[in-house]
């Protein structure tokens, strides 16, 4: 008799492979953006496979926050601290990696024989009926989360505020010193204008053209040559900078072709 | 047998205790009230010390009067100890014999008293010696007065701790505290003694009292009389300075000279025979017991004498007659019914001239600059009238002249010792013969010969208040032993439950053999150190072993020190060492033992959290084998 | 499908996490580990809501979810801490936790 192979094995058996390999990824490698990625990857799987388990609720919710929050909170956090810095693959600690593997694998060998042989055989009831009783899965959850378990979610909400308050805490840098007022800046840029001849003033502006306004274009001074001080070191070092003088030249060709014309015009 | 009856206690003697709590409670008022008795604080002594003499001779005169069966009386105070199955009620018994020993403690004991007014008159500490001194006379008075052996035992304490502090009143001199510390320990020794014999009596009779334990004396099984027996001659030996607990009375000739006198002569050491002949029911229940008193007396005796006859030390010579006294005593005490009435009769009579003369020697180191060699001596007799003369009392009656006070104790005792056996009679004898010879020797190298004193020193006779105290002692010394003669014994009766011995005062044979004794012992005396013969000025080397042997004491403190303190050293040594290496050793092996696990374990804690996080999925694993396994057992 | 095999499967991924806990010295790719662990529980808790046929497995693992977050949010605030203080979020260099 051939075997009843339904849609929710084929996903198992496709999906569950691919979570345990990101999940290898996960200690294998060598980058944490990486790992983290693979990580992802684990996550999307496990969607998967609670969609072949009838809980599309949880599918979505494990894509948004876990996958779509959680994981891009970690990813922030390691561009924050430093992408480019791979672990080194020298263990430090003496025995450290066989007696990690030998608990993993104690741990795995534990639950599957104290647990696995108990579910050996067993016929899953499905969620058809549970599901019906409010009309679908995210009715028969929501009145779950506001009937039985209301209190534990209050609690929850409690919890997220406590962990955001947290966050904030944690996050923030105690201030050292007092901060300083704009009489305080009047006054350093006056110093520093006195002993070292800092220009105590805005910069001037960038340069203002019939073609360009952008920021790379330099100022030019009353006498037609250009202020260095309008443009970024950084663009100029680039070398994109518009060349002002060059631009105003085209104009005064034209305004001079313009003129001769209407001179020559006129003598005749 | 004549058993002691006694009767509830009406009039003066209701008031009996009072004898006791007044010098006590002038000891503590003395004591605790720092400078403002400093200038009258002696006087007061004096008058607590008398107050006390004059009750106990009101009591007499009352108990001389009563008819022989209603003169024992029983003052009970308190009820001390009551703990079920026996009882110790505190309380006094005042009978022939303690009423003799009360007068004795007060009497000589005030006359004391106002001799020290004079001894101890530049003393700075004056103040507090009197109060010791009282606290003497009251812890004294308890121990005699005391109806059972328990509240005995507190005065008997009280005295030890009075002896200990007046012994080291010097305290400034090492070798005051050093004897007083000697006494001390020494007596401990006999006090464990006493100790265990009290014990015993509150565990075979249930009780302490001299009634109760009178009364069950006859149905003791031999062993255990020769058991108490035993442990009450120690406790006795101890105290009274008896083989082999002798070695401390020598020392404690280091005290000021009055109290060599009133504790270490005419009470405190006596205590032993106070103790033996009240318990004399005991003793007579065991013939092993009384023949072990018969020997530490006879012994002793020899011993003191032996002492006194090489010791330039004045107060040592009397202190090695006061042990050789006691030893007859103690004899007496020993041999029966016969002896108990001359031991005490002896102990009433040396009281007097040893106190006599011990107050003679405080008077003649008075005069000479507290020195008490006495090759620096001589030629005293006549700068000294009084103190010579009142000496020569004393001396006249410790050998035993006809009719001075010693003369009839001593010769009974003698006569007593021939009847229980011939070696306690000779030793008894030749002890009286050895008495006149040493005595013979300090009267004529104290009081005759050329002068030997040493320069800038200018005797001279004592002040009044030093010299009255002797007139009256000498005056007992004469007189004592013709006064109670015929009456100590009938006296004594129901008591001591003695026979009585009849007495005349024409010697019988012993009596004439005695006196030849001492007659020989006086001559020779006489013709080693008497006449013009030169004394030399320190003592001659010899290697005569009898010589060498009483210089050093018989060396008693050589067996001491052998046969306890090198022991006890080496024990002690030995404990040392097996303390610092043994239990020291063990317990900081033990230490380093676990300070080097401590090292191995504290390497897990490495701060690493991956290892901790190891540990807790290790840990985690063998829980949940451990689990496993169980469902599976 | 037994929930046996799903079971089997958060296993080993519950095993990869604590391995990972473990052996990876970067702190954050450690506390990933530690999410790994979570959601291999809560693999097994769909699985047996489903086998069961109640849906409370499903809540439950909605609020580990929740605790999850709040979880992740006061971890990488003291990762960001200790980074700034030790410049580093090596696990092993933060060993303060001995003599």
């Amino acid at each position: 008799m051939i075997p009843l192979i339904t849609g929710a094995e084929i996903t198992f058996w496709i999906a569950g492979p691919l979570a345990v390999l990101g999940g290898i990824g996960l200690i294998a490698f060598r980058k944490a953006v990486y790992a983290a990625l693979s990580m992802a990857f684990t996550m999307v799987n496990l969607a998967v496979l609670y969609a072949s388990l009838d809980a599309m609720f949880l599918t979505f919710v494990q894509i948004i926050v876990y996958t779509g929050a959680i994981m891009m909170l970690f990813l922030f956090v390691l561009m924050l601290v430093g992408v480019d810095t791979p672990d080194s693959l020298v263990e430090t600690l003496r025995g450290q990696r066989v007696a990690a593997t030998l608990a993993g694998i104690g741990i795995a060998g534990l639950i599957v024989f104290g647990i696995g042989g108990a579910l050996t055989g067993v016929k899953p009831v499905g969620l058809e009926a549970a599901n019906a009783t409010y009309g679908g899965n995210i009715n028969g959850l929501s009145a779950l989360i506001f009937g039985r378990y209301v209190f534990a979610f209050e609690f929850t909400s409690a919890l997220l505020i406590v962990a955001a308050v947290g966050a904030m805490i944690l996050g923030q840098r105690a201030r050292t010193r007092r901060k300083p007022t704009q009489k305080d800046l009047a006054k350093a840029r006056m110093k520093a204008y006195g002993e070292q001849g800092v220009h105590p003033g805005s910069l001037p502006n960038s340069g203002v053209l019939a073609r360009h306004n952008s920021i790379a274009t330099p100022g030019l001074l009353p006498d037609g040559t250009i202020s260095k001080q309008s443009v970024s070191e950084t663009l100029a070092a680039r070398g994109v900078i518009v060349d002002a003088p060059a631009m105003s030249k085209a104009t005064a060709e034209l305004f001079g072709s313009i003129e001769s014309t209407m001179a020559e015009e006129g003598e005749e | 047998m004549i058993t002691l009856e006694t009767i509830a206690a009406t009039g003066v003697f209701s008031v009996a205790w009072l004898m006791i709590a007044i010098p006590g409670l002038m000891a503590g008022l003395l004591l605790i009230s720092g400078k403002f008795f400093d200038r009258s604080g002696h006087w007061m002594a004096v008058a607590a010390s008398s107050t006390s003499f004059l009750l106990a001779a009101w009591m007499f005169v009352q108990m001389l009067t009563a008819d022989p069966e209603h003169r024992a009386v029983s003052v009970p105070l308190f009820t001390w100890i009551d703990s079920g199955t026996w009882s110790v009620s505190a309380g006094l018994q005042i009978d022939q014999l303690s009423i003799v020993f009360a007068l004795l403690i007060t009497g000589v004991g005030s006359l004391i008293h106002l001799y020290s007014v004079g001894y101890m008159a530049h003393d700075v500490r004056r103040r507090r010696f009197f109060a010791y001194l009282n606290l003497f006379v009251a812890a004294m008075l308890l121990l005699v007065l005391a109806d059972n052996y328990l509240v005995l035992f507190v005065g008997w304490e009280g005295v030890g701790l009075a002896s200990y502090l007046l012994i080291g009143f010097w305290q400034h001199k090492p070798s005051a505290a050093a004897a007083a510390k000697k006494a001390f320990v020494m007596n401990r020794v006999g006090d464990l003694g006493l100790t265990m014999a009290v014990m015993s009596m509150l565990a075979l009779f249930g009780s302490s009292s001299f009634e109760a334990v009178n009364a069950g004396a006859a149905e003791l099984s031999p062993g255990w009389a020769t058991a108490i027996g035993l442990f009450l001659l120690l406790g006795a030996a101890g105290k009274s300075a008896q083989v082999p607990l002798q070695g401390w009375l020598l020392d404690a000739m280091e005290g000021p000279t009055p109290v060599s006198a009133l504790i270490h002569a005419a009470t405190m050491v006596t205590a032993g025979v106070y103790l033996v002949v009240r318990s004399h029911e005991v003793f007579e229940m065991s013939a092993a017991a009384s023949t072990a008193v018969v020997i530490v007396g006879a012994v002793t005796l020899l011993a003191g004498a032996w002492i006194g006859t090489s010791k330039d030390d004045i107060k040592k010579v009397l202190a090695g007659s006061t042990m050789s006294q006691i030893g007859y005593m103690m004899l007496a005490a020993g041999i029966g019914p016969a002896g108990y009435a001359f031991a005490i009769f002896h102990l009433l009579t040396h009281g007097f001239f040893k106190a006599n003369m011990f107050l003679g020697a405080g008077s003649v180191m008075h005069a000479m600059n507290d020195d008490v060699d006495m090759r620096h001596y001589g030629a005293l007799s006549k700068v000294m009238r009084v103190t010579f003369y009142t000496f020569a009392m004393g001396y006249l009656a410790i050998i035993g002249f006809p009719f001075f006070a010693g003369y009839f104790s001593k010769d009974h005792i003698i006569e007593a010792a021939f009847e229980h056996s011939l070696w306690a009679g000779l030793a008894a004898l030749i002890g009286a013969g050895i008495t006149a010879f040493y005595m013979t020797r300090l009267m004529l190298m104290t009081f005759f010969g050329e002068k030997r004193w040493r320069e800038g020193v200018h005797p001279h006779e004592s002040p009044k208040v030093m010299t009255v105290p002797l007139i009256i002692l000498a005056v007992f010394s004469v007189i004592g032993g013709a006064l109670m003669n015929a009456w100590i014994q009938d006296w004594l009766e129901p008591a001591t439950g003695g026979h009585v011995t009849e007495i005349s005062l024409v010697p019988n044979l012993i009596g004439w053999i005695t006196m030849a004794v001492v007659a020989a012992g006086v001559t020779i005396a006489w013709f080693v150190f008497g006449g013009k013969r030169t004394i030399p000025d320190v003592a001659p080397a010899t290697r005569n072993p009898f010589t060498v042997m009483g210089r050093n004491e018989l060396f008693g403190n050589t067996v001491n020190d052998v046969l306890v303190v090198q022991p006890t050293m080496m024990a002690a040594s030995g404990l040392v060492v097996a303390d610092t290496k043994g239990l020291d050793g063990g317990a900081n092996g033990l230490v380093t033992v676990f300070n080097g696990l401590s090292n191995q374990v504290r390497k897990l804690q490495n701060g690493q959290v991956r290892t901790y996080a190891l540990t807790m999925a290790l840990g985690a694993v063998a829980v949940g084998v451990v689990m496993i396994l169980s469902q599976l057992g | 499908m037994t929930p046996e095999y799903y079971v089997y499967l958060a296993t080993i991924l519950f095993a990869l996490g604590t391995v990972g806990v473990m052996v990876r010295r970067n702190a954050l790719v450690a506390f990933m580990s530690v999410e790994l662990m979570l959601n291999a529980a809560n693999l097994a808790m769909v699985a047996f809501s489903q086998a069961r046929g109640g849906l409370d497995g499903q809540v439950a693992t909605f609020f580990v979810m929740v605790v999850a977050a709040a979880e992740v949010v006061i971890g990488l605030s003291i990762i960001i801490v200790i980074y700034r203080t030790r410049r580093s979020t090596s696990m092993d260099a933060a060993s303060l936790l001995k003599l």
